[in-house]
């Protein structure tokens, strides 16, 4: 029940600002739709915590920051690599454990990986996951596990 | 100084399209195409403001999420040969 | 009012630099030796370049609900972009495509 809530309040809040106007009838079309949405939903039977991960999206505040840092570092690099008329590149194909207890966090530990230029995640299974590494230094930073960690302090379980 | 961007993403526009001919293999012009999208997103986003309407931006969205799903279709299209896909392994997952 | 006259710069600065790291983004697409590594590429058009170009347009909206909508744009395709790219990257290594390896993606690793 719970998540069917959070999840009505933030279709509604979302509807309301694309929208942009408050008279009575687009209102009404709007909690329609958003009964419509939530039903549909509910009838799929996607409605759990993954739906609608309400207590990670608090601790996202403080990973956002240091992962935009990180994009920005891994960008600035991969332009140099892109700019030097050698191409210096040096692509691998590497593993590196996920300790994230959830599939939510594997999800999110992956696309940060991918979000990163200079990595890819391949392939996700079990605790590892395949990555495909442009440069010496984008296999190296990722290495180090730091990601990893702060991705599974996100998730919060212990 | 909007022109100048435009200008900007119209060379990224044309770049990715050529990627997007030249293959070789189809998952290369799969990822022009995506990234041809990303760069029309912007496109939009950009007019709009050049035109002085915001309301383009909701173009802008519309094209993007279009965008994502038309590659996640693509992809499973190839894989399965239909649309309705079995419930093998999807590709489409991780909605985070 | 010089303030004005910052942000404005500031968009503008953003909206250039911007629009050049697409434009590298788009020239490493070309010039990268194989499939995986333009991934590489594509990934600085997903975000540094549209990342700088909507914060440009954000300073220029000032607090408006545009600028709310460009933030949640850019939120959107931060989400959906590597989801499709790992999708790609996931098909096409399953179709059985293998990276090129080593310095300058000299061999062809089987």
């Amino acid at each position: 029940m719970k998540y069917i809530c959070s999840l009505g309040v933030v279709l509604m809040g979302t509807w309301l600002l694309w929208s942009g106007h408050f008279e009575p009838l687009l209102i009404s079309l709007g909690v329609l739709s958003v009964a419509l949405v939530v039903a549909l939903t509910h009838r799929m039977d996607v409605i759990d915590h993954e739906g609608a991960p309400v207590d990670v999206s608090f601790r996202l505040f403080s990973y956002l920051p240091w992962l935009a840092w990180q994009v920005i570092i891994a960008n600035l690099q991969v332009v140099r690599v892109i700019l030097s008329p050698s191409l210096p590149i040096n692509p691998r194909m590497i593993d590196v454990r996920a300790t994230q207890k959830r599939e939510l966090g594997h999800v999110i530990y992956a696309n940060s990986i991918t979000m990163t230029p200079g990595t890819v995640s391949v392939e996700v299974g079990g605790n590892t996951i395949s990555v495909h590494a442009l440069t010496d230094e984008a296999a190296e930073g990722l290495e180090t596990g730091e990601m990893d960690r702060r991705v599974t302090r996100l998730e919060g379980i212990r | 100084m909007f022109a100048a961007a435009m200008a900007g993403v119209l060379v990224t526009m044309a770049l990715a399209l050529f990627r997007a001919f030249a293959g070789p293999s189809l998952y290369d012009r799969i990822l022009a195409v995506n990234s041809f999208g990303t760069a029309t997103v912007l496109f939009i986003a950009v007019i709009g403001f050049l035109t002085g309407r915001p309301e383009f931006l909701d173009l802008g969205l519309v094209y993007a999420l279009l965008n994502f799903i038309g590659t996640i279709a693509v992809l499973k299209l190839m894989q399965y040969g239909n649309l309705t896909g079995k419930d093998a392994e999807g590709e489409g997952e991780g909605e985070a | 009012m010089s303030g004005d006259a910052i942000l404005d710069l500031m968009s503008w600065v953003a909206l250039a630099a911007g629009s050049v790291f697409c434009i590298i983004g788009a020239v490493g697409l070309i010039r990268m030796p194989d499939f995986y590594s333009r991934i590489h590429a594509g990934g600085i058009i997903d975000t540094m370049g549209a990342g700088l170009v909507l914060f440009g347009l954000v300073l220029h909206a000032g607090l408006t609900l545009v600028a709310v909508k460009l933030i949640l744009l850019f939120l959107f395709s931060l989400i959906a972009g590597p989801t499709a790219v790992h999708a790609l990257a996931k098909a096409a290594f399953h179709s059985g495509m293998k990276p090129l390896t080593g310095p300058g993606g000299k061999d062809r690793s089987n």
